[in-house]
């Protein structure tokens, strides 16, 4: 599959390609689905905002930041959720990722009444909304559940393109998709490169060397390291050819996330005694993985 | 100083002895007890001052952590795959997920989500999976232990806790002063790092009373295993899903919003 990501960079006419990291959530999500298929649920018009931010003197969003859109894809059912990275910085509140988890669970409900309908996740969030704390951090379990539930029956496609990247108990929610799609732009990872400065040191991590955050959280390197599984580049046509393609794969015999022994015996022939860096944890980490 | 709890490890062994798996990382503790006349497999990650990890020596859940609970949940959902389907016990005492270089380059967000797969495979094989919070649940570390159980436990106790990230940490990112932050928790249940504040939330099974946690009698260990018991009984009567966590008396209170998209949602999926 190594050879897909030159093939979809061969695609691109950079004359006449249009950015996807300048659209915003409701357009990403457009641009994924079939022409003219693209019908938005629980959208701005039905008001139904976050009821904890207002008592916080925060504005709140007229769809907390989430986009739910029903549609196809290649005429085949699907759904895609979209988080909006410029509202509160994609973090998922009571509604946004409550949004996000029925989405999935009423995917599964129609795979089960015999229309499969895929799931598309564009996942730019900085994790939990830290106003909303303990609601986050449970829908983000509910979600991780969900996604659970619906990738046994169909492919559930992860896209992280930028600039806001995937962090926090979202990063998690991005290893358990079927697959995921990333650009050079995205940065994906568990902890943020402040947070582990501030909790860690200066010599663990040094947040404003920008040169080592993107060698440790890039797109480039996360694909390099097999946590992702194609790199694309910046150009909508791109992206959703990307989507496709993954979704034709249909439901892989072993999920990333469940390869235990696999990962187990790579990190049991790790050293520990001195710090890593990317291309000798890509080297060891990103040889095509079987079970 | 750092601070390490030794609670998680205290209330492994009351419940399920000291005797512990062989050959996995010492942060990892995994046991299999009866309980009430059928095996169970307890697990919890405690504080390994030898890690050869530095940055998981106090008790975070790290990569070997995540691989480790999903190797140990695994292994029982495997053993159970034709017969009756043993309880999970999960024992939460976790600070905070791993910082370090190292977790970040080796996919900690991987090893933690192998874990939620692990638990969550158990859960929808029919598992049942209990977790009991003894200390803090926080952040990601309770992502990846305990927070897939369709029941969820907690003492009733000033040291627990269950948050998205410590007070300070908070009041930087959300930029405010602790006092504000404290100030605030008052008013939303959702900010507030209290576990009565976290039980109106309609998530938690039960709060537990339990006297002197961190050196129980006999009398209360038996009071706590009843509860899990009792915990086990429910979630096998119940849904293999998180769904009864949105049905609770709490969550018609405190998850309005919940309630509301789920509800509109639905209805609008359905004719679009």
């Amino acid at each position: 599959m190594k050879n897909s990501t030159e093939l979809l960079e061969a695609t691109v006419d950079y004359r006449t390609r249009e950015s996807f990291l300048e659209l915003h959530a409701r357009e990403r999500a457009k641009a994924l689905l079939d022409a003219d298929s693209f019908r938005e649920l629980l959208g701005p018009f039905d008001r139904v905002t976050s009821p904890w931010l207002a008592i916080q003197d925060i504005v709140p969003e007229a769809d907390d930041g989430c986009i739910v859109a029903k549609g196809t894809i290649d005429g085949h059912a699907a759904v895609v959720v979209a988080i909006e990275g410029k509202f509160q910085g994609g973090s998922i509140g009571e509604v946004c990722g409550m949004k996000l988890a029925t989405a999935l669970e009423l995917a599964r409900k129609d795979t089960e009444n015999g229309t499969p309908t895929y799931a598309v996740l564009l996942l730019e969030t900085g994790g939990v909304r830290l106003q909303e704390a303990n609601l986050g951090l449970a829908l983000i379990s509910e979600i991780h559940a969900q996604i659970m539930e619906l990738r046994q029956h169909v492919p559930v496609v992860g896209v992280v393109a930028g600039m806001v990247g995937c962090f926090g108990g979202m990063s998690l929610a991005a290893a358990l998709c079927t697959s995921l799609i990333v650009t050079r732009q995205a940065r994906l990872g568990m902890n943020g490169p402040e947070v582990i400065e501030q909790e860690a040191g200066i010599e663990e991590f040094n947040a404003s060397d920008r040169a080592l955050v993107w060698s440790v959280d890039g797109g480039e390197y996360r694909v390099k390291a097999g946590f992702a599984d194609l790199l694309v580049p910046d150009d909508a046509r791109a992206v959703a050819k990307a989507v496709r393609h993954e979704l034709a794969k249909g439901v892989p015999a072993v999920h990333r996330s469940s390869k235990v022994e696999h990962y187990r015996n790579l990190l049991a022939q790790m050293d520990t005694s001195r710090q890593w860096d990317a291309a000798m944890v890509a080297e060891k980490f990103g040889k095509e993985s079987t079970k | 100083m750092s601070e390490t709890s030794n609670r998680g490890r205290i209330w492994m062994e009351a419940l399920a002895g000291k005797k512990h798996l062989a050959g996995l990382p010492q942060s990892v503790l995994v046991s299999d007890a009866e309980l009430n006349g059928e095996p169970a497999r307890f697990l919890a990650v405690v504080p390994n001052p030898n890690s050869r990890f530095p940055r998981v020596r106090e008790g975070e859940v790290g990569l070997e952590e995540g691989w480790t609970l999903a190797h140990a949940i695994r292994e029982t959902i495997e053993a159970d795959k034709n017969g009756t389907k043993r309880p999970i016990i999960a024992i939460v005492d976790v600070k905070s997920q791993a910082y370090g270089r190292r977790e970040e380059l080796a996919g900690i967000h991987l090893a933690c989500a192998a874990s939620v797969d692990a638990y969550a495979t158990a859960r929808m094989a029919g598992h049942p999976i209990v977790s009991l919070i003894v200390g803090h649940a926080l952040s990601g570390a309770f992502l990846a232990h305990g927070y897939q159980a369709n029941r969820i436990l907690a003492f009733n106790s000033p040291e627990v806790l269950v948050h998205a990230m410590g007070k300070a940490a908070a009041a930087r990112i959300t930029k405010r002063s602790v006092a504000e932050l404290e100030v605030l928790a008052e008013q939303v249940p959702p900010m507030a790092y209290d576990i009565r504040s976290y039980a109106k939330l309609g998530i938690l099974h039960k709060l537990l009373d339990v006297v002197n946690p961190d050196a129980p009698s006999s009398e209360q260990v038996e009071l706590v295993r009843k509860e899990i018991v009792d915990a086990v009984i429910d979630a096998r009567k119940g849904p293999r899903d998180l769904s009864n966590r949105l049905t609770s008396e709490n969550a018609l209170i405190f998850r309005k919003a919940s309630l509301e998209v789920r509800q509109k949602l639905t209805e609008q999926w359905a004719k679009a």
